[in-house]
C-alpha cells in the first residue's frame, strides 16, 4: 500500500514535515523544563531557556589590576592582566571603554582611554594597559569586554532538591504507595476474570456488565464515604487504607482487561486440561495465569503510572502532613508556596517523573496491547 | 526504609494471603462435595455452581465496598447536611442551582468537553496518520505519546513554565510570552486572563491525551482492509481523498470510543486545575468545585452532590458502553 500511495516525494516530504512539526511541538514544552533544570537559579530568570543551549554574548565590567602593580618597560609603564575571573572561560570578541559602548574595539587591536592610555584586550581575555606616564590613582582601570560565553550546565539543583526539601523521603512515599498498589489487585482480579471468561454460572453477563458500568464511575464520587468508612473502621488516613482503595479502584480494569484476554486463549488448551482431571484451580495457576503474562504486564503498567501519578486519592485518603506527602502531593504544595523557584520545580518535576517516564519507554509494547484491547477507562 | 518494609510485607501479606484463600477455599470445597462416592454427578454440580463465587468472592467484596456502596452512601449524603447528620432533603441540589460558581463550574465544564476531545481526537487521528507512513514513526508515535507517562501535576508544571509572566522589558523565560513578543505583543499574565486562561489549562489535557487517541486510531488505521484502499487508488482517488473518504469512515466506531473515553476523563479533570489555577480567574471545573467543598468547605453535603452531577453526566457513557460490551460479547 505505502508504495503505491507514498510514491508522490512531495507528499512524503509534507508528511515527514507534518511529524516533525507535531514531535516538536509535543516534546518541546517538556525539554525547555529539562534544560531548566540543568541552569542554575539565576540563568533561568534572566534568560530563556531557548537561549541557554547555544552559546551566549554577554557584555561584562571589569576592573584592571591597581596602579601600583605597573611596570616599566623601554620607558613605559605598563599593567597586564586577565579580565576574567578565575573559572571563568570563554572568548573576548570586543572590548570598550565607556559602558555606552562596551564593543568599541575588536579584540586585539588597540584603543585609547580619555586619560591617554592604551589598552588591548586580546580573545583570550589577557589585557595589556600602556602609559608614558605612572599610571594615576589608587584603583585600577575600569573597561568593558563582550565576551561569548560557552553554554553553561549544573547538576546542582539535583543534589540540593534530594538532600534537602524532604524530596526523597516523597519519592520513597509514592514508592510505598504504588508497589503494593499494583500488585495486590493483580492476583484478585485475575481469579475474577479466570470466573467471568471461562465458567458457567447464572448472572455472569450481568457481573460483566456491572464490570464494565465501574470503569467510569467517577472518583470523586467515592472519596467521601470512604474517608468516613476509614475513619469508622480506624485505618483512618494510613497506607492500609491508600493500598485499598487503590487496589478496588483498579479492579474494574484489571478484570475487564484479563477477561477479554482470557476468553481469547484458545479453547481446546482448557478442555484437554479438563479432560485429563485438572480442577479449575490447577488450570488456572498452570495454564492460565503463564498464558496471560501480556495482559498481566499491561495491567500492572496502567496501574503503577495511574497509582505513581496519582494526587486525588493520595491527596484525600493519605493526609497531607509532611512525612505522608506524596511526590505529587509535594509538587502541588511547591507550586502553591514556592511558584517562582523554577530551578526548584523544574527539578522535583523531573524526579517525580523519572520513574514513570523510564517504565513507560521499556513497557511500551505491553502498554500499547493493552489500550488496544481494553479502550474503555 | 521502615515504611518500605512495610509495603514489602503487605505485597508478601497480600498476595499470600490471596493465594492461601484461593487454595483452602477450593480444597475445602472439594471435601465437602468429593468428585467421587455416591453422589458423585449431584456432587460435580454443586461444586461447579458453588466455585466461580469463590474465586470472584475477594474481587466482589472490594468491589462493594469501594465502588457500590459509596455510589448509594454519596446520594445519600447529598440530601444531608454538612456534617452528614440531618436531611435537609434537595437543599443542596437548590443551593447549586442559584451557586455563581457552580454554574460556572458547569459553563466550563461544557466548554472541556467539547473543546478537549475534539482537539485530542482530531490530532490524534493527524498524528496517527502521518507517523504510520514514515520511517521514524515509531520514534515519533513514542515522543508523541510520552506526556501519558507524566503525572497530571508534572504536566502542569511544564505548561505553567510555558505560560510563565515577566514584566514587560525584562527578558522573557516563557516560551507563549516570548512569542508573543517577538509579534509584537505585550507580555501577558496569561493564567489570570479569563476566558483565555481555561483554554490553556485544556491544552495541557489535549497534550497529556493526543497520544492515547493516536495509539488507538493508529491501530484501527491499520486493521483497514487494504482492498478497499487499493480499489480507490485504481480509481483515482487522492490521498486526501482516501484518508477522508475511505479510511476514516470505516474507524468511525473506534473515533467514538476514543472520543467517549476522553470525554470521560475530562468529566473527572482535577489535578490540572488545582495546581496551575485552584479555580481561580473563571477556571473553576466540577471536579475541582467538588473537591474543594470537601476539603476547604468541610461540607460533605455539597461535596456529594457535585460528585453525583458528575457521575449524572458520565451516566450515558456508561450505559452506552455496557450495551456495546454485551454486543461484543453476544
Amino acid at each position: 500500500m505505502d508504495n503505491i500511495v507514498g510514491g508522490k516525494s512531495s507528499l512524503t516530504w509534507a508528511v515527514n514535515l507534518a511529524a516533525a512539526f507535531l514531535v516538536l511541538l509535543w516534546t518541546i514544552p517538556t525539554f525547555g523544563l529539562l534544560v531548566s533544570s540543568f541552569r542554575e537559579k539565576d540563568q533561568i530568570i534572566s534568560s530563556g531557556w531557548w537561549e541557554s543551549i547555544f552559546p551566549q554574548e554577554q557584555a561584562i565590567q571589569v576592573r584592571g589590576a591597581a596602579p601600583d602593580t605597573a611596570v616599566q618597560e623601554g620607558g613605559k609603564y605598563v599593567i597586564t592582566g586577565q579580565a576574567f575571573a578565575e573559572g571563568q572561560a570563554g572568548a573576548v570578541s570586543a572590548f570598550g571603554i565607556t559602558s555606552r559602548e562596551p564593543a568599541a574595539t575588536v579584540a586585539g587591536e588597540t584603543a585609547q582611554t580619555p586619560e591617554g592610555y592604551s589598552i588591548t584586550v586580546n580573545a583570550d581575555g589577557t589585557y595589556r594597559l600602556e602609559s608614558a606616564t605612572p599610571f594615576e590613582g589608587t584603583r585600577g582601570e575600569r573597561f568593558f569586554v563582550t565576551t561569548t560565553q560557552p553554554p553553561s550546565f549544573t547538576t546542582q539543583n539535583y543534589s540540593n532538591v534530594l538532600s534537602g526539601e524532604g524530596l526523597a523521603r516523597g519519592f520513597f512515599n509514592t514508592m510505598t504507595v504504588s508497589i503494593p498498589a499494583t500488585i495486590i489487585p493483580i492476583l484478585i482480579a485475575a481469579f475474577a476474570a479466570y470466573a467471568l471468561a471461562w465458567m458457567e454460572f447464572p448472572g455472569r453477563a450481568l457481573l460483566l456488565a456491572c464490570v464494565v458500568g465501574m470503569l467510569v464511575v467517577p472518583l470523586q464520587l467515592a472519596l467521601i464515604p470512604l474517608l468516613k468508612l476509614h475513619l469508622w473502621a480506624g485505618i483512618g488516613k494510613s497506607y492500609l487504607g491508600i493500598w485499598l482503595a487503590h487496589s478496588a479502584f483498579g479492579l474494574p480494569l484489571a478484570i475487564y482487561l484479563l477477561r477479554n484476554y482470557m476468553a481469547g486463549l484458545p479453547r481446546e488448551i482448557i478442555e484437554s486440561a479438563r479432560v485429563d482431571g485438572a480442577t479449575d484451580f490447577q488450570i488456572f495457576l498452570k495454564i492460565i495465569l503463564p498464558l496471560s503474562f501480556p495482559a498481566l504486564a499491561s495491567f500492572a503498567i496502567f496501574q503503577f503510572l495511574w497509582t505513581w501519578n496519582d494526587l486525588l486519592v493520595a491527596l484525600v485518603f493519605l493526609g497531607s502532613t509532611e512525612e505522608q506527602l506524596v511526590m505529587t502531593g509535594q509538587l502541588k504544595e511547591l507550586m502553591g508556596s514556592r511558584g517562582g523557584d523554577w530551578e526548584l520545580l523544574a527539578t522535583s518535576a523531573f524526579i517525580s517523573i523519572a520513574v514513570p517516564l523510564a517504565v513507560f519507554f521499556a513497557m511500551q509494547k505491553y502498554l500499547v496491547r493493552g489500550l488496544l484491547s481494553g479502550s474503555v477507562k | 526504609m521502615n515504611q518500605l518494609f512495610s509495603a514489602v510485607m503487605t505485597i508478601g501479606i497480600g498476595v499470600g494471603g490471596c493465594l492461601t484463600y484461593f487454595f483452602l477455599s477450593n480444597m475445602v470445597l472439594d471435601r465437602i462435595y468429593p468428585a467421587k462416592g455416591a453422589n458423585i454427578s449431584f456432587n460435580i454440580n454443586r461444586a461447579n455452581a458453588i466455585r466461580p463465587w469463590l474465586f470472584m468472592l475477594p474481587a466482589i467484596i472490594l468491589l462493594a465496598i469501594y465502588l457500590v456502596y459509596p455510589l448509594f452512601w454519596s446520594i445519600y449524603l447529598s440530601f444531608m447536611d454538612a456534617g452528614g447528620e440531618n436531611f435537609v432533603g434537595v437543599s443542596n441540589y437548590s443551593w447549586m442551582v442559584g451557586d455563581e460558581k457552580f454554574q460556572e463550574s458547569m459553563r466550563n465544564n461544557v466548554l472541556w468537553l467539547i473543546v478537549v476531545p475534539a482537539f485530542s481526537t482530531m490530532f490524534g487521528l493527524i498524528a496517527a496518520a502521518v507517523t504510520d507512513r514514515i520511517k521514524w514513526g515509531n520514534l515519533a508515535k513514542a515522543m508523541i505519546f510520552m506526556p501519558m507517562a507524566i503525572s497530571f501535576v508534572g504536566a502542569s508544571v511544564i505548561w505553567k513554565f510555558v505560560y510563565d509572566f515577566r514584566p514587560e522589558g525584562t527578558a522573557q523565560i516563557g516560551l507563549l510570552n516570548a512569542i508573543y513578543e517577538r509579534f509584537g505583543g505585550v507580555p501577558q499574565t496569561w493564567l489570570t486572563s479569563e476566558i483565555v486562561n481555561s483554554f490553556l489549562l485544556m491544552i495541557v489535557l489535549i497534550w497529556i491525551q493526543t497520544g492515547f487517541a493516536m495509539v488507538i486510531l493508529s491501530g484501527a488505521l491499520r486493521g483497514i482492509p487494504e482492498e478497499t484502499v487499493e480499489a480507490a487508488i485504481l480509481d483515482g482517488a487522492s490521498p486526501l481523498q482516501i484518508f477522508f473518504k475511505i479510511k476514516v469512515p470505516q474507524i468511525w466506531g473506534t473515533i467514538i470510543v476514543v472520543w467517549t473515553t476522553i470525554t470521560i476523563t475530562v468529566l473527572k479533570v482535577f489535578d490540572i486545575v488545582l495546581t496551575m489555577t485552584n479555580g481561580q480567574w473563571g477556571t473553576q471545573v466540577l471536579g475541582n468545585y467538588m473537591f474543594d467543598w470537601l476539603v476547604r468547605g468541610q461540607d460533605s453535603g455539597r461535596a456529594s452532590a457535585i460528585a453525583i452531577v458528575i457521575m449524572l453526566l458520565v451516566l450515558p457513557i456508561m450505559i452506552w458502553n455496557i450495551r456495546n460490551a454485551r454486543k461484543e460479547m453476544r
